[in-house]
């Protein structure tokens, strides 16, 4: 128990063991069938893709192993918005397109180009679109074409070192890259098909972040998004895009920074996401898993948030991936470097 | 190793003979000293040395806070400009993944002034990532191995 406020509480509902080694990313699928039970993906230093599915009788099971693609770590996936593909990125610098069909997941495309280890894959919200990043510095963009053929429509150069995570914007066709170099890059097509970055976050000049930023997330309106660090804090950014001109451009460079949450994690933060009920879960490498909320009454001095939750020992090692359930904003996942996948329920009322 | 050396005339320094300490420990805390016996012969990446012999280690190197799980270790590489750096961190940290529980959390840095990069080397060090993706490359992992194998007081 927390003791903060009443009774919130993150329970362990879960257990999902099965990674040979640590399990690095998930990703729930985001569009099921009606009906359908919640789909997860988790992936890992085994070089194995898991997928994991709810039973009739509420158990969770490992239906499918993707294996002997990737000779290397796997260290993200990512299903496209209609829920039919998963990208998965490896440390042997290809990014891998599966596709269920008749029972079984088959590989239908390997993206290479990169030159060493993909660190992160995102689908643009169309899934027109994917991009990934890599070690080599570099962000590239691919286009899908009918019979899974994949372009690569741009090549990214600005990071300074290598891109940690790429995240597409939920609404609009802006990408957003996280690096090694400490800052967070904003990708922006000029209409022409040419992308440029439009708008750089650094410590110096943004507030931004003094040491390697892991991961970012986007809120569901698109209008904030948070990003977390090794320098232990978590940052939460706001723009002035307008979501109802999608396509002229106006405002991608607009983010700014609005509140630092710090204190909270003694090491390196590796993920953090934003729930569609406006919770922010952040995961790391002190073991713990924290919840955040905006905190409604404190407007006189501007938007902040505040910590609902704290669950230690969370998992037996570092927590490397976060991740809340879209068909239900209560449940949440989170990767271990223990091996571990555990599912986590929210119980209790928390804006109370 | 069929380049020019980094450090071709190191300092070589005699290995004390330490007596084991209290040997009938098996379930005591673990300490620095525990550290330090485990990680001592690691071979230096670029001479029949260990890294206690060159004095890139020392007992002093190594700090254990058994209740909180923290493992550091700060290194003394032999010249300013030493690109074994990484390699030797890599090893240590290797090392000490092989021979300790897995919870530890383990910090390896330089020692401070050492290097002349040695704030980009101790990120370096440090970020699991890229620690991870250089002992899967197989060039890098032999280099590594070679220096715990010939460890002759290894466990394993």
């Amino acid at each position: 128990m927390d003791g903060r406020g009443g009774a919130v509480e993150l329970r362990e509902t879960h257990r999902l063991t099965g990674h040979a080694d640590r399990a690095w990313a998930l990703a729930w699928n985001p569009n099921l069938g009606a009906g359908a039970s919640p789909v997860l993906a988790s992936c890992g230093g085994d070089k194995t893709v898991r997928i994991w599915k709810r039973a009739p009788d509420g158990g969770w099971q490992c239906t499918d192993v993707l294996e002997d693609t990737h000779n290397r770590t796997v260290r993200s996936c990512a299903w496209s918005p209609d829920g039919k593909l998963l990208a998965t990125a490896s440390f042997d610098a290809t990014t891998a397109i599966w596709e269920y069909s008749g029972g079984d997941f088959e590989c239908v495309a390997t993206l290479e180009g990169h030159e060493n280890e993909v660190k992160s894959a995102s689908w643009s919200q169309s899934g027109s679109l994917l991009a990934t990043c890599s070690r080599d510095k570099a962000v590239w963009i691919w286009e899908m074409q009918p019979g899974n053929e994949y372009e690569c429509v741009a090549v990214l150069q600005g990071h300074t070192q290598d891109v940690k995570m790429v995240q597409w914007h939920p609404i609009l066709d802006i990408l957003v890259s996280v690096s090694y170099d400490n800052t967070i890059k904003v990708w922006a097509d000029d209409g022409n098909d040419e992308w440029h970055c439009v708008q750089t976050l650094t410590e110096a000049d943004n507030c931004g972040h003094s040491s390697t930023v892991w991961s970012i997330s986007f809120n569901q309106k698109g209008n904030r998004m948070v990003t977390c660090s090794d320098d232990c804090t978590l940052k939460i950014w706001d723009t002035s895009i307008d979501l109802s001109q999608p396509e002229t451009g106006e405002g991608h460079e607009s983010w700014q920074h609005v509140s630092t949450l710090t204190g909270y994690h003694g090491r390196t933060i590796f993920s953090a996401h934003w729930s569609s009920g406006d919770f922010i879960a952040s995961g790391a490498g002190d073991d713990a898993i924290c919840l955040f909320v905006e905190e409604k009454s404190s407007m006189v001095e501007g938007p902040s948030y505040r910590l609902i939750l704290k669950k230690e020992k969370a998992h037996d090692m570092d927590i490397n991936s976060v991740r809340w359930c879209p068909q239900d904003p209560r449940v949440l996942a989170s990767a271990s470097d223990d091996g571990t996948v555990k599912l986590w329920e929210l119980r209790g009322n928390i804006l109370a | 190793m069929t380049v020019g050396m980094i450090n071709a005339n190191p300092v070589v320094h005699e290995r004390p003979e330490r007596a084991a300490h209290h040997a009938h420990a098996a379930a005591a805390a673990l300490d620095a000293l525990d550290v330090f016996d485990t990680v001592r012969d690691i071979k230096d990446p670029e001479h029949p040395y260990s890294l206690e012999q060159l004095s890139v280690l020392s007992q002093e190197s190594v700090s254990v806070d058994e209740k909180l799980g923290h493992i550091q270790i700060t290194f003394t590489p032999t010249v300013q400009h030493c690109s074994m750096a990484t390699v030797i961190g890599l090893c240590l940290r290797l090392k000490l993944m092989q021979n300790f529980p897995s919870h530890f959390k383990i910090d390896i840095k330089v020692a401070p002034g050492s290097l002349a990069n040695e704030e980009s080397v101790n990120k370096q060090l440090n970020d699991k990532e890229r620690v991870a993706a250089a002992l899967e490359n197989p060039n890098l992992r032999q280099l590594v191995d070679d220096c715990l194998c010939s460890d002759h007081s290894s466990s394993y």
